[in-house]
């Protein structure tokens, strides 16, 4: 076992892990943050993707014990000190870029990275930084939407009925 | 103006907030005190003996608490089918019993063999790893056809063969229809392959057993589309215990397209062993063990044949299917390639005489069941595939072949020669809208634009029908279900009047915890906020069917009116009794209880606060408290229809396909939440599309699974796809049940992959490559550029 230690969100935190403990395994096991989910095993899906140290980083291919030190940051600490919606998770609720929630975690986490190295990114930017995020529910088209009105962006609002 | 609420309005998604904080509750995130860990050690081979099993150096390692083999499942049932299927003949379907764990043989790669509990995870994974198994291999048995000739290997040795079932339908039409195709002024054929996908919600399955020692209460946390039917099929039938002792709760759960209605062995095992280590026992699948664990979709092999009188009205339809049913019946597996197959086989048509035969096949795979769809897709393929084949041979444009022979709009309520009777639709009306939507008129101009730059441009139209809101029970019992197809909502007012809505039907990402609330709130005049969704757990829902086949709003949500009126009923005679006046001159308008006619009213809050504060209340005729549920079968399926366009652009170089536009014009009847509505387009057409280009479920002769994980099954990623154009005003209203909805969400996996395959195939012929008539999906660039070169 070898201890780590890691500020998460603003906080430090402790754990000892095992060698092959994986960053993702660390936060949701040890540090119930729950948030940052793990949907394959393969490091395809991107469902847990999480800052470390202001980089995206897909929390499967980490191991623990290599983020000694590290700032992390991950879903739960994606909220205005409020508490209320930070602009893109609140741009996910408003153009519905989100169903079942699964991945969203992780889009949000790679969005915002995204936005913070390239602040208007086109469409097709957008869906090209997304090919480390697999969503099963909405076909990326409202994802993509959100994201470029986070960017600031004029896209159309979700239809309403007349 | 858009509508700021209720019926009709685009709400913002309630459940979002939580999702988007990393709050939400899925199975995964639920751990119990004391809590142990299943590991499965799964066949590695696809079919085999099992001579021993060797647990001994695995039992002692640390950390183990108790290594389960079949041994330990004396005494329990198999898995069970929920549908029995009769087969042309009069007889009942081959049903071969599915263990818990493997007995004495394996069938597929993965089929269960032993599970390790051990306090960690980790420790029960390398416990695994020690077990030794010794397994005379077999052959696998792939291949339908040949696993249905004589003297093919067994998969089932009490077994006479590897058939399950040869289904005709309808099977006194047989010799009409082969008359009709034998007479026709043209028959096109077509062969073709639906091939298997592997569901892939993002949420891998977990399931966590709790039994609790001192009440003797079995609790099962699971991701399921149904926890009622789980708790129904693993305590009758596999478990033995009675519901009142067994509580399954389905709490948020991570998509589930098909893949989550069933059950599954790892649920048995999980509530089994908790009660024989006498602590939870928690098993969370990998992505790897959900490709070789997940019921697999689709898999039919099909000879379809349409035959037309010389004006090209269609006269008759022949259509023979092969359909793998893997090694072991899924829930529902049988009824997905018989009933919600051959029933669609009118589509949109009046092709008046329908035939239909399936045999399904016993194979070395997983286990296939619903997927998106289930049933609809396959008809919808082969049938939307064969027309496009048809008006290129007779060089007829493909849309106006369509429209002639449409059922048209003053035709309904439509009687199919396949046993529905469609209520309403207007294909003409979406067929119009989709490809007014998708810019027709200049697509000669787009070709060009494509063909200066060496690319082929096509267009495909597909136009769609499904059934959903599967129904009604009595029916649907004749036709082999084992279970009820109603649904059930219990609407509970609060004395200060807020309310929980208790629904038997579950969402995984459709958004119940915002529409529901919309349609009580619009019935009642409240405001939605104060309107809450109480679903997935089974200790306080009424007994449901749960969500799948497009079916919640649709029947889910009828099951809710219905109960809401009752509320509404109860209310007014306490309105009545409150404002001193006839129960028939009360009005409910705006959350208001009013006598017509005059000024006087009182508000929904009094009359609730009156129902449990029952002072001045008319207790010598209704009780105190406001709590009414329903259950509502439904008299008919609901059908959903649209008109798919897609339009392609293929590299002939390297026959890369770009998908450059897609629309969907959808009749979906009246929509709750148009939002929301499109959202499910949008994952469904993603789903289509990734079937038509992307996706494949792939194994070798010896039935080892290719396509294993996300870096061999190509998932559909954002660089994948275009923005959708989806538009559902063409609006039919269901005609039998009180919202006229008809369900969306499986039209977008059904409509687009023949679009987008006739659009490969219209690109290809643009091009001069007339000789592809066929490209079996997914058309991956290697298959597009061997059709091109002949190859």
């Amino acid at each position: 076992m070898t201890s780590v230690t890691i500020t998460v969100n603003g906080q430090s935190r402790s754990g000892d892990v095992e060698g092959r403990t994986l960053l993702s395994t660390f936060l949701r096991d040890q540090l119930t943050l729950t948030g940052t989910h793990v949907g394959c095993d393969t490091s395809q899906c991107g469902a847990c993707v999480v800052h470390v140290d202001g980089e995206a980083v897909k929390a499967c291919s980490v191991l623990a014990a290599d983020v000694d030190g590290a700032e992390i940051t991950t879903i739960e600490g994606m909220a205005n000190a409020d508490g209320s919606l930070g602009v893109i998770q609140q741009a996910f609720q408003d153009h519905h870029g989100l169903q079942c929630g699964f991945c969203t975690p992780g889009m949000v986490m790679s969005a915002a990275a995204l936005l913070k190295e390239n602040p208007k990114p086109t469409e097709a930017e957008v869906r090209h930084y997304l090919e480390g995020n697999i969503c099963r529910c909405t076909g990326y088209h409202n994802i993509v939407k959100a994201i470029m009105a986070a960017s600031g962006q004029d896209v159309a609002p979700p239809m309403a009925a007349e | 103006m858009p509508k700021d609420g209720g019926i009709g309005a685009s709400s913002k998604r309630r459940e979002d907030v939580r999702f988007l904080t990393g709050r939400g509750r899925y199975t995964d995130d639920i751990n119990l005190n004391n809590q142990t860990y299943a590991w499965f050690l799964r066949s590695e081979v696809a079919h085999g003996t099992i001579n021993a099993i060797d647990t001994s150096a695995a039992e002692a390692m640390d950390g183990v608490v108790k290594v389960f083999t079949a041994r330990d499942f004396e005494g329990v049932g198999g898995v069970p089918c929920g549908w029995q299927v009769t087969d042309r003949f009069g007889n009942p379907m081959k049903e071969p019993k599915h263990p818990v764990l493997a007995e004495g043989k394996v069938r597929h790669v993965g089929d269960p063999i032993a599970v390790v509990v051990a306090e960690s995870e980790a420790q029960a994974r390398d416990a695994a790893e020690a077990i030794a198994v010794d397994i005379t291999e077999l052959p696998a048995v792939m291949d339908m056809k040949a696993a249905l000739a004589d003297g093919a290997t067994k998969v089932h040795d009490d077994l006479d063969d590897n058939l399950c079932y040869d289904w005709g339908f309808v099977e006194e039409n047989r010799e009409a229809v082969d008359a009709a195709i034998a007479e026709a002024a043209h028959v096109t054929t077509l062969e073709l392959t639906n091939n298997r996908l592997v569901a892939n919600p993002m949420e891998p399955r977990v399931a966590v057993g709790d039994f609790n020692p001192g009440t003797e209460d079995y609790t099962l946390y699971t991701t399921s589309q149904n926890p009622h039917v789980i708790r129904l099929l693993m305590g009758a039938f596999v478990l033995g215990i009675p519901e009142h002792k067994l509580r399954v709760i389905a709490p948020d759960v991570g998509g589930g397209f098909g893949s989550k209605i069933y059950h599954y062995a790892e649920e048995a095992f999980v509530t089994f062993a908790s009660a024989q280590v006498r602590r939870p026992v928690k098993w969370t699948s990998t992505r790897s063990e959900a490709f070789i664990s997940d019921a697999h979709g689709r898999d039919h092999v099909t000879k379809i044949e349409l035959a037309m009188d010389a004006d090209h009205n269609f006269t008759a339809l022949r259509c023979d299917t092969y359909a793998n049913m893997g090694a072991y019946l899924s829930t529902f597996a049988p009824s997905i390639p018989t009933w919600l197959h051959g029933t669609l086989l009118a589509g949109n048509y009046r092709t008046p005489l329908i035939y239909t035969n399936v045999k399904a096949v016993f194979t070395t795979t997983t286990p296939v069941d619903a997927y998106r769809g289930a049933g609809r897709p396959e008809a919808t393929f082969q049938l939307e595939r064969v027309i496009d084949k048809a008006a290129r041979e007779l060089g007829v444009d493909p849309a106006e072949l369509r429209r002639k022979n449409f059922i048209k709009p003053e035709e309904f309520p439509y009687q199919t020669p396949v046993a529905v009777v469609y209520d309403t639709g207007n294909y003409h009306a979406t067929l119009d809208k989709g490809l007014e939507m998708a810019g027709v008129d200049t697509f000669e101009a787009r070709c060009a634009e494509s063909a200066a730059n060496g690319k082929l441009r096509g267009l495909g139209i597909a136009h769609f029908i499904e059934a959903c809101g599967i129904a009604p029970s009595n029916l649907v019992g004749q036709l082999g279900a084992r279970a009820g197809l109603y649904e059930s909502a219990t609407v509970r007012v609060n004395a200060t009047g807020s309310i929980s809505v208790m629904t038997g039907s579950h969402s995984h990402g459709q958004g119940h915890e915002t529409a529901f609330p919309q349609v009580v709130a619009e019935m009642l005049g409240i405001d939605e906020g104060m309107v809450e969704v109480v679903h997935g757990d089974t200790a306080n829902t009424p007994m449901g069917m749960g969500t799948y086949g497009s079916r919640s709003i649709a029947v889910g949500g009828s099951a809710m009116v219905r109960a809401t009126e009752k509320i509404i009923n109860k209310a007014k005679k306490i309105a009545a009794h409150l404002l001193e006046a006839s129960e028939a001159d009360i009005e409910l308008a705006d959350g208001q209880f009013s006598v017509a006619g005059t000024d006087k009213s009182v508000a929904w809050g009094d009359v609730t606060l009156a129902a449990y504060v029952p002072h001045n209340y008319p207790l010598e005729d209704i009780e105190p408290g406001l709590e009414e549920t329903a259950f509502y079968d439904p008299s008919n399926f609901t059908y959903p229809s649209g008109a798919y366009i897609c339009e392609v652009e293929v590299d002939p170089d390297t026959g890369k396909v770009e998908v450059l536009g897609f629309t969907a014009a959808d009749d979906f009847g009246n929509v709750i939440n148009p939002m929301i509505v499109e959202g499910q387009v949008h994952g469904g057409v993603a789903q289509g599309i990734g079937q038509a280009l992307l996706e494949n479920c792939a194994y070798d002769e010896n039935g080892q699974l290719l396509s294993g994980s996300y870096m061999d099954y190509t998932m559909p990623r954002a660089d994948d796809l275009p923005m959708f154009e989806v538009d559902h005003s063409c609006i039919t209203p269901c005609t039998h049940n009180p919202l006229g909805v008809k369900g969306c969400g499986e039209a977008g996996a059904i409509g687009s992959p023949p679009a987008v395959v006739n659009a490969v195939i219209d690109a290809l012929h643009r091009g001069g490559h007339t000789h592809v008539t066929h490209i079996d999906m997914p058309l991956t660039p290697s298959r597009v550029w061997a059709a091109i070169n002949g190859q």
